[in-house]
């Protein structure tokens, strides 16, 4: 039920931002800007479904950025070596599923809690990749490489086909797969999922591996938009990620997230930076709105929770 | 004897999200009496104790404390008024010590800046003092017993000089000495004129000390009687508005072969060794021993939680089980002991609950069938009664013995061969006990080999075929059930001739 609330809520921040930007502004709503924006934050929201799920089982992941930043090195690689695009972004999607697998071991097999898991993969991986490159970016790319060989907007259609599938998916899937369910269970309570047969260890697993094929999917996506690819993509990537996540009302102790609430979250957190250069407010304020945002979503959480425990779990 | 009440309530309601959890309670507590509150799980007590203590508040009604009209109560009204509450479970700061968690409650620990922790120390020793105990106020709270901290807490109200207190089930963690010393602290306060509120599900308890009974059902008040005027059988008629043929209806079933058996099982890991025993398909066997006895450990090796060194024997084949969901595709089900920690995922709903464990069942090619879990949801709440406004609510709001019969389903569902059952009613009410004592029944007369762990030797001894009686983590007797007592059990138990004699004193 307070999903529904904070998904309207969401909902309204945003038409009303909608409505202040064609207002007060010239130029927000026009075609190029708006593809402009989503290709932009493409990233994020594919990650960001990810995440869903990874903080769903109580768990959280702040290697994105690394593995994003290495998938987008290796898209590169493989197209510089000649084979075909299709190709090398399943070798990008491989290769973060392979790091996504990593930080999954660590914490469901070897039990090391994700956030020291994947805070040592978040370091290691990201200079592992400078030892690699030694800062130099990717050139002298195919010409097939930018945009796929297609035109801009085919590209970009092509791109809301796939965030489209992506976010369907997600949000289908926690309802009606089987995998959904256990996730939801899984961070509601493990020692009990686990002693209805759940395979808990297995949904952590899968979890972090699926968000590392979404990063590299993402990672492909976002490195053809340009005809180089920078060695240092994906800074700070993670942070924008699990703010939007937060924002859109997941607990971070697990158990409680929607796909829906999520979308609402990048949606939000993407548009404000824009819209706040098209206001023609300094640019420095756009980390501080978005901190402020992040803020009373998680202090509206915090204050739910907090009546939510006055009722049940005293004098019980 | 002084008749002054103290408290009294009147037509007191409350309603929860369109539930009507008190329809109008009314309670009078007088001045240096000890008065009993009984009534099934979900007939409103925990919630009319709420309402005294100011967690909540009541929608209609009049609360009068001391007299005083009492409106917009807060826990801390309430506390000002002498008002104190001590929970089944202790609330202690564990990481503090005793002396610093009686200060935090008394607030009055702190003048100025310093923390001036003699007088705190000084503070704890003479209230420990008063109720007869000999604890170190410096100790770590999370250190003690359970009866320790019971104590602690107990201190903690005489502290605040509580003039009214309320207890819900302080004996629920207790061994029979910590329950006499309780008792002789009960009448100490009673003698200097502190009303007490008990609340407890143990009725031989509530002959021993009540001085009046009033009884809940369904909400309602049903009866205020004098303790003197009432035996047991009629407590349990007044509370579940019928009266119990039976307690305990055994059915005599035809035994089949032999569905499980382990031979000298041992688990290094959990302290467990030389274990032997065998369930037969439709014979229902007990499990009796003192709480850590090795009976709870027995139950996580068959069911896969903590994997045994040696096979277990499913219908005469060896198998090594290696985790729940493997024994769970063998055909053992496994309720566990504590249904809010490993039980019931509260915050999902009834339907998804009881599905959890055979989800096979109701998926397809990786998808859930919801109208599917959704049907058997609500034939589920149908045929165990369970009071619920359907499948979709959420676990989290039931009643502790409706949430027992839904963790209950969830293993019906998997329809198990063999069905270990860890203290299937505990912190249960009458009713739903009695129903869950008829279902373990039925199981077994479907052919089901049950195992069933109980720390209540009548639940044993009315329910069981054999009784394995469990000592120092291992089996120390089987019991046939034409053989078996009280005694017989406890002498095993305690490992010496001795406890014969105790159980007869007692009984």
């Amino acid at each position: 039920m307070s999903y529904r609330v904070r998904e309207i809520a969401l909902a309204v921040t945003i038409a009303a931002l909608m409505l202040l930007l064609a207002w007060r502004t010239t130029g927000f709503f026009t075609a190029t800007n708006l593809v402009d924006l989503f290709l932009a934050n493409l990233p994020t929201m594919m990650i960001a479904i990810g995440m869903t799920m990874v903080i769903l089982t109580g768990e959280i992941d702040i290697s994105v950025g690394s593995i994003f930043a290495i998938c987008s090195v290796v898209m590169g690689e493989c197209a510089r070596a000649g084979l075909p695009m299709v190709v090398s972004v399943l070798i990008a999607s491989v290769a973060g599923a392979l790091m996504g697998a990593a930080n999954g071991g660590l914490t469901a097999y070897i039990r090391i809690p994700s956030i020291v898991a994947t805070l040592a993969t978040m370091v290691a991986l990201r200079d592992g990749l400078r030892w690699y490159t030694q800062g130099a970016w990717i050139q002298g790319l195919p010409q097939q490489f930018q945009w796929f060989g297609l035109s801009q907007s085919s590209f970009t259609e092509l791109c809301l086909a796939v965030v489209t599938v992506t976010v369907l998916l997600g949000a289908a899937g926690l309802k009606h797969l089987r995998i959904g369910r256990e996730i939801i269970a899984t961070g509601s309570n493990k020692a009990a999922a686990h002693i209805a047969g759940i395979h808990t260890s297995r949904v952590v697993f899968g979890v972090f591996a699926l968000t590392g094929v979404l990063t590299g999917l993402a990672a492909a996506l976002n490195a053809v938009r340009f005809n180089q690819v920078p060695s240092n993509s994906g800074l700070g990537l993670e942070l924008k990620v699990i703010a939007a996540v937060a924002v859109g009302g997941a607990a971070i102790t697990g158990g409680a997230a929607t796909i829906t609430g999520t979308v609402l979250g990048v949606i939000l957190l993407s548009g404000i930076g824009s819209a706040l250069t098209f206001l023609g407010i300094n640019a420095y304020w756009e980390k501080a709105i978005q901190g402020a945002i992040i803020l009373i979503a998680v202090a509206v959480d915090a204050l739910q929770f907090y009546r939510r425990d006055d009722a049940h779990t005293l004098a019980a | 004897m002084p008749m002054n009440p103290i408290l009294s309530a009147t037509g007191i309601t409350k309603s929860f999200a369109g539930i009507q959890a008190l329809k109008g309670v009314s309670f009078e507590l007088r001045e240096g009496e000890v008065h009993a509150l009984i009534g099934e799980n979900g007939a409103g007590k925990s919630t009319f104790t709420k309402i005294v203590t100011g967690a909540l508040q009541p929608d209609s009604g009049e609360l009068v404390v001391h007299g005083q009209r009492v409106a917009n109560f807060s826990p801390q009204a309430a506390r000002s008024l002498g008002i104190a509450a001590i929970h089944q479970q202790p609330l202690l700061f564990p990481h503090l010590t005793v002396a610093e968690n009686i200060a935090l409650a008394l607030e009055n620990g702190a003048s100025g800046w310093r923390v001036d922790w003699k007088r705190r120390h000084g503070q704890a020793r003479e209230l420990l003092h008063r109720v007869g105990v000999d604890l170190d106020p410096k100790r770590i709270a999370g250190s003690l017993s359970m009866a320790e901290q019971q104590i602690v807490e107990i201190a903690k109200a005489i502290g605040a000089d509580a003039k009214i207190l309320l207890m819900d089930e302080p004996t629920a963690l207790l061994t029979d000495r910590e329950v006499d010393h309780l008792f002789s602290l009960i009448r100490q306060f009673r003698q200097s004129g502190v009303g007490i509120v008990y609340i407890s599900h143990r009725l031989e308890e509530i002959q021993a000390i009540a001085d009046r009974i009033t009884v809940l059902r369904d909400g309602n008040t049903i009866a205020c009687r004098e303790a003197a005027g009432i035996d047991r059988g009629g407590m349990i008629q007044l509370m579940v508005g019928r009266s119990l043929a039976s307690i305990f209806p055994k059915h005599t079933v035809a035994m089949g072969a032999t569905a499980l058996e382990v031979c000298n099982l041992s688990n290094s890991s959990l302290g467990l060794h030389d274990i032997s025993f065998s369930v037969k398909k439709g014979e229902i066997l007990g499990m009796a021993g003192l709480v850590g006895s090795g009976r709870t450990e027995l139950a996580k090796t068959l069911f896969g939680l903590s994997p045994a060194a040696c096979p277990i024997y499913l219908h005469g084949s060896p198998v090594q089980i290696h985790s729940p969901a493997h024994a769970i595709s063998l055909g053992i089900g496994y309720l566990p002991e504590d249904r809010r920690q490993h039980g019931l995922i509260l915050d999902m709903d009834l339907g998804e609950n009881m599905s959890m464990a055979s989800l096979d069942s109701v998926c397809r090619l990786g998808l859930v069938h919801r109208e599917k879990e959704a049907s058997q949801g609500e034939r589920y709440i149908r045929d165990l009664r369970i009071k619920a406004a359907g499948a979709s609510v959420a676990a989290r709001t039931l009643s502790g013995g409706n949430q027992q019969k839904v963790a209950l389903a969830r293993w019906l569902a998997i329809d198990p061969q063999i069905m270990i059952l860890d203290e299937p009613t505990q912190g249960v009410d009458v009713g739903s006990k009695s129903e869950i004592h008829e279902l373990i029944g039925q199981m077994a007369e479907r052919g089901v080999a049950i195992i069933l762990i109980s720390s209540e030797l009548p639940e044993i001894l009315g329910m069981c075929d054999r009784i394995a009686v469990f000592r120092k983590k291992t089996i120390a007797g089987i019991l046939q059930r034409e053989e078996a007592t009280q005694a017989r059990i406890m002498a095993l138990a305690f490992g010496h001739p001795d406890a014969l004699a105790q159980e007869t004193v007692q009984a």
